[in-house]
């Protein structure tokens, strides 16, 4: 578990970044801090692994306080994974995600081994390890970022806006795969962006932040949909734009499949309904392709 | 060529001393502007600074700079020290620009990411900024070792320019032939120290122009 107790982060410059947060992060988790850029999202999720010490207040990964860890053995305890990948351009796909494991000292033929196992994790052909990332498509260099967070088997990854510079196709094939990922290695995972699609989806708890990392809700997706607190939230959400109001048209589907629409009148799903009644409860909430669908009918 | 082959010996030996007395500057001047270079890319004062300094340097006129050296070193007249250190300053003030260049032309968000997955501030340095950095470095290079093997000549007028005594001689003795293989054998240092320091970038930066194939 990460907790942070009223951290608070002054830049240089005077700009008050995070402003008295507190939050407590789960353990074997996707936790994800979502909010417009200047929430303090990515500076938060910064001082997880001290790229940015706090001004004030304390952080704390299960109980022992980082301040006291060594930046850079705390760093190499962590997983990181960020926009554009952050790969090392001069390094072969196959030495980049072995990177860290060769700088706490594993030897070569050993850090070899488990990066190709990696590269079958995160679904990449073995026949890639010797590209440099250059040579790679976008989707592919972010496989090769997220094997090279996972290379030490980390039970922290944080993932930095991991898929904001890809194109949507390759984007959703990714957050599939984080969600398998996570099925099979089930890791602490602190995932920022500003997409709230992104967050609905991957996040098992979504924390909504607003400027100087003021937590606006926080909750499970299916609580913040419930219940959004604010107008902020409604609006952040969309569900004042009445994206996530749908209501079941008259139309009939397939079988007792009923054909859901959104109030901008886009059909966005089905939902059965036997014998002309709504089905209530018996999908599991953990499936969230209707939210995902309106996502892309309110894009289209 | 008669000429040439009667006179081999002394041809080599300008040559031979040529290419020692241009390789020194040309090393010290790229190990000197990396640390320079790279401080100067961190702190943006320092860069005007040394800028200026280096920029004031290379004004000066390098016949007068050989010619002030003994004085500012205490050395003797016909020491090789005077050419080096000369040769050196403006191997420098050259090189300096391209290394602030060089050390700019790396992805802030590479280096971010190299210490945020654990590289401690050496080895960042060594394993991540410094190859980066190789392309534009190179190409200074390539230019600070042409220029360094022709500027050497310049200091035949005071008895230590290598190949360039065959300009002298040949000028004082109004015979051109000399002065055409002088011109010869400086352009094929030149050109050996260009292909060296290719193949160098060749082996040490494979990546750069695989890199670049596919993008």
């Amino acid at each position: 578990m990460i907790e942070f107790r009223s951290v608070s982060k002054r830049f240089p410059d005077g700009t008050l970044a995070v402003d008295d947060f507190s939050l407590q992060i789960p353990a074997r988790q996707v936790t994800v801090l979502v909010g417009s850029s200047g929430s303090g999202k990515t500076t938060l999720l910064r001082m997880i692994n001290r790229m940015v010490d706090p001004t004030s207040g304390t952080i704390e990964i299960d109980g022992h306080d980082i301040a006291g860890v060594e930046p850079v053995r705390l760093r190499r305890s962590i997983g990181y994974v960020m926009q554009n990948s952050g790969l090392l351009p001069h390094r072969r796909v196959i030495d980049n995600i072995a990177t860290v494991p060769r700088l706490t000292g594993v030897p070569r033929p050993v850090a070899h081994q488990r990066a190709r196992e990696l590269m079958d994790t995160v679904g990449l052909d073995r026949s890639l390890a010797e590209r440099y990332p250059g040579q790679l498509s976008g989707g592919q260099q972010q496989r090769v970022g997220v094997a090279r967070g996972l290379a030490v088997d980390p039970n922290i990854l944080l993932m930095d806006e991991p898929f904001g510079a890809v194109d949507p196709i390759v984007r959703s094939d990714l957050q599939q795969e984080v969600l398998r990922l996570q099925r099979e290695l089930a890791k602490t995972i602190v995932f920022v962006t500003h997409d709230i699609d992104e967050a609905f989806l991957l996040g098992d708890r979504v924390v909504i932040l607003e400027s100087g990392g003021h937590i606006v809700q926080q909750g499970t997706p299916e609580e913040i949909l419930a219940a959004p607190v604010n107008d902020f939230v409604a609006s952040f959400i969309g569900s004042d734009r009445g994206k996530r109001r749908l209501i079941a048209s008259e139309r009939r589907g397939r079988g007792d499949d009923r054909v859901l629409i959104d109030a901008g009148g886009y059909p966005v799903g089905v939902i059965s309904a036997p014998g002309g009644k709504l089905a209530s409860g018996s999908a599991s909430p953990r499936s969230r392709s209707i939210s995902n669908k309106t996502d892309q009918a309110g894009d289209a | 060529m008669v000429w040439l082959w009667n006179n081999l010996g002394l041809v080599l030996g300008l040559a031979a001393e040529h290419a020692r007395l241009s390789a020194i500057p040309i090393l010290v001047g790229f190990a000197a502007s990396i640390p320079l270079g790279w401080v100067a890319s961190r702190f943006a004062w320092l860069r005007g600074l040394l800028l200026t300094v280096f920029g004031i340097v290379f004004t000066i006129p390098s016949l007068a700079l050989f010619v002030v050296m003994p004085l500012l070193l205490g050395t003797r007249i016909l020491d090789d020290l005077n050419v080096i250190v000369a040769l050196s300053l403006y191997a420098i003030a050259m090189m300096l620009r391209g290394a602030i260049d060089g050390f700019g032309s790396v992805s802030p968000d590479v280096l971010q990411s190299a210490t945020a997955v654990g590289f401690a501030a050496a080895s960042r340095f060594w394993t991540v900024q410094l190859p980066l950095a190789g392309p534009v470095l190179l190409a200074n290079l390539r230019v600070v070792s042409v220029s360094t093997v022709s500027l050497l000549s310049v200091a035949a007028l005071i008895g230590k320019g290598g190949l360039g005594y065959l300009f002298t001689n040949g000028y004082q003795r109004a015979f051109p032939e000399e002065i055409v293989i002088g011109i010869v054998f400086t352009l094929l240092i030149a050109a050996v120290f260009d292909i060296v320091l290719v193949l160098l970038g060749r082996l040490l930066l494979p990546w750069s122009r695989r890199a670049g194939r596919a993008a």
